[in-house]
């Protein structure tokens, strides 16, 4: 990376909202770049004054109760007029039983399901990220054979890269991302004039996994398991082309 | 009302004065507990934020249509340009930052209150300003520069 690139994510990273790859990239620059170092005490100095300086407004008091006294008027005036006979107190309390045991039970499939819709999350904001920060690729070739040892070395396992430019996906290039709370190889293909990430990682089940379409911020995501990898693939091209794309991968 | 001192630090920003912040908050809290059914508590900050911002701007739009111009998001220029850049704020005195901070462009200011005052992700201020988190990276990038320019341009450092 040039210090032009540093200073498009300088901010990201003293945010705190860079990748882990790209974070480590930004701080390898800064080590030998004195320029770009200075930029980063710059974004640190005025942080700091901002934060020490108790710049934040507190809501004064008045203010306060006037909005208690909104969020009382809210509530219906029986609540608090009419005290509740014993039966009546009775069914509140069984109504209050079940409201909780459904919250809980809510609880429990929402944790089910949230580790897959942060996985979703995470896919999409890594293929923003790809193209917003002018990184979408680390090795840029449209031959297989020098996109795969690329990898050599910087991965813990060896993903298959093939190109797909007689089907109309040609291979562009690759890079590593962060995904699924590991390193994983990006494979970026091209297909008319969108670009697809293609995330690759080694696969949690031995058995191969039906590719499963769904869609996050207006972004097509398939995610599916084949040769001992799972692959997600992401873009803003139309679900049927990436479902084709999976079709050829999983082959 | 939980969440009542960050509704209170956004609105006071955004509209300059106690008198107005309050009437903006106030606002703001008569519709959170007319919508409250539709916020699902998976981040009620956030959400409360919006409503006031959301809020702000209308009142700002209809008293003081000025001061909503809106900024073109595009425009990076200011970001290369270093040559006229304050590089240290140590020893800056509180005064003279709000000043700073009252000067920059509605939307920048937006962005830095969130971010350095209330320690918002970029996606939460994504949500509350209503753009993609992209354009937040752009703008606090642009409301840092614009700072940095302003100091060092009155020699105060």
């Amino acid at each position: 990376m040039n210090c032009a690139d540093i200073r498009k994510l300088i901010h990201a990273w003293a945010d705190d909202e860079l990748d882990l790859v790209r974070s480590l990239e930004v701080e390898q620059h800064l080590k030998s770049c004195p320029a770009c170092a200075r930029e980063r005490d710059a974004i640190q100095s005025l942080r700091d004054a901002l934060r020490q300086n108790d710049l934040t407004f507190r809501a004064p008091d008045l203010l306060r109760m006037e909005i208690r006294k909104l969020a009382h008027a809210d509530e219906p005036a029986r609540d608090r007029e009419d005290a509740p006979s014993g039966i009546q107190l009775w069914i509140w309390r069984l109504l209050a039983g079940g409201a909780t045991a459904f919250a809980v039970l809510m609880i429990f499939l929402r944790l089910g399901i949230s580790g897959r819709e942060a996985m979703l999350d995470e896919a999409v904001s890594d293929h923003v990220r790809s193209l917003q920060a002018n990184h979408l690729m680390d090795v840029a070739s449209t031959d297989q054979h020098t996109v795969k040892p690329w990898f050599d070395g910087k991965l813990d396992f060896a993903p298959t890269v093939r190109d797909f430019a007689a089907q109309g996906f040609p291979l562009i290039g690759g890079r590593l991302d962060y995904l699924n709370g590991r390193t994983v190889a990006a494979l970026v293909y091209g297909y008319k004039k969108h670009f697809i990430n293609v995330f690759v990682w080694p696969s949690a089940t031995a058995t191969a996994t039906a590719p499963v379409l769904e869609t996050d911020r207006g972004y097509s995501v398939i995610n599916f398991d084949a040769d001992g990898f799972h692959y997600c693939i992401v873009s803003d091209a139309e679900g049927k082309a990436l479902s084709e794309l999976a079709g050829l991968i999983g082959r | 009302m939980p969440h009542l001192d960050a509704a209170y630090n956004l609105a006071r920003w955004l509209a300059g004065n106690d008198h107005d912040a309050a009437d903006i908050v106030q606002d703001a809290s008569v519709r959170a507990f007319r919508f409250a059914a539709q916020c699902r508590g998976e981040n009620a900050r956030a959400w409360l934020l919006t409503i006031v911002r959301n809020t702000a701007f209308t009142w700002l739009k209809k008293n003081r249509p000025r001061a909503v111009v809106s900024i073109d998001d595009d425009e990076m220029a200011e970001i290369e340009d270093t040559n006229r850049a304050a590089d240290s704020f140590h020893g800056a005195d509180a005064n003279v930052l709000r000043a700073a901070l009252e000067a920059l462009p509605l939307e920048f200011r937006e962005a830095l209150v969130l971010r350095e005052l209330e320690g918002c992700s970029y996606k939460e201020i994504a949500e509350v300003a209503g753009v993609p988190v992209g354009t937040v990276m752009s703008r606090l990038a642009r409301a840092r520069r614009q700072l940095q320019n302003q100091f060092a341009r009155k020699g105060r450092l």
